[in-house]
């Protein structure tokens, strides 16, 4: 993919594109936890509407991103935005495990709260902390500030 | 008439010099801009996709697009504030930038269908509009944001 002048632009075209469907999603998923939309429809009901399109947009993400990540991967291990992207994107997927393994099961309990539970509403917000941080250092780390190799 | 002078008008003035200045500024504009891109994301899709029959279809369009709304107006104040600020650091640059005009056509485009056609479809009845309609009123909206996503993304690589 290096040696193609198209190949980058246009998978880093799809990563964007694909974030506004997967995170797009996932945020109103989060915001439905936290009861600021659509309170009137069950959280099971948002959740296995949207979460299909969640997921879909998330393989596009993960391809799209491994491909990037193919184009220079001594570059990008060395840079510490791509590290913090990585841990963080673990403890999503630790979020997203807790969130589905515990509170999850009971959902039929709370299922037409307007607001879901404390530990519902604590995986919401630490989805949305921990997206924004994915995406403001995967931003970064087209910023050489703290490469060690030179570009 | 050219824009020139004023696209050089906006480069030297305070604000545009003071993020051009800062080696952190223009970044961590940008981050929120793309943060505000996610969310956009969302709000265009949630309520397209509904107009196609997918997603949330327990939800009215027109009590959907009604909830919706505010968020949409929302975002889009953030995206157009972080928008404007990252121009100001380099309009003349942009001037030549083909990507940046492509994307300020489908921007425009975009406002104005959004506030127009879409919106009277969506608060329409929805039993009296067809299905076929929808969809092509929502396929219209994606392809009109994607344009400006796929715009913006392509200044960089202009």
């Amino acid at each position: 993919m290096a040696e193609s002048l198209w190949a980058f632009p246009i998978v880093e075209s799809v990563h964007v594109l694909a974030l506004c469907l997967f995170l797009g999603m996932a945020t109103i998923l989060d915001l439905r936890l936290l009861g600021l939309v659509m309170r009137d429809l069950r959280v099971s009901e948002v959740v296995t509407r949207l979460l299909p399109w969640t997921a879909a947009g998330f393989a596009v993400m993960v391809i799209s991103g491994a491909l990037t990540f193919l184009n220079a991967p001594v570059r990008y291990y060395e840079n510490i935005f791509f590290r913090i992207k990585m841990v963080a994107l673990l403890l999503a997927g630790l979020n997203v495990w807790v969130f589905h393994s515990g509170i999850w099961l009971e959902v039929s309990d709370w299922d037409r709260d307007a607001v879901a539970p404390f530990r519902a509403r604590l995986a919401g917000v630490l989805s949305l902390v921990l997206w924004a941080c994915i995406v403001v250092a995967g931003r970064m780390i087209a910023y050489n500030w703290f490469d060690k190799v030179a570009n | 008439m050219s824009l020139l002078p004023f696209f050089q008008w906006c480069e030297a003035s305070a604000v545009g010099t003071a993020i051009r200045n800062s080696q952190w500024l223009f970044p961590v504009i940008e981050a929120v801009h793309l943060l505000g891109l996610a969310l956009m994301g969302g709000v265009v899709l949630v309520v397209d996709m509904r107009l196609m029959g997918l997603g949330v279809r327990r939800k009215p369009v027109a009590a959907l697009a009604r909830e919706i709304e505010p968020w949409l107006i929302g975002t889009l104040i953030v995206m157009l504030t972080t928008g404007l600020l990252l121009y100001t650091s380099e309009p003349t640059k942009l001037y030549y930038n083909g990507a940046f005009w492509m994307k300020m056509w489908f921007l425009a485009s975009a406002i104005i269908y959004t506030f127009t056609v879409r919106r009277t479809v969506l608060a329409a009845d929805e039993t009296r509009v067809s299905p076929a309609w929808k969809t092509l009123v929502a396929l219209i909206s994606i392809t009109l944001w994607a344009g400006v996503g796929i715009g913006g993304r392509a200044i960089g690589f202009y």
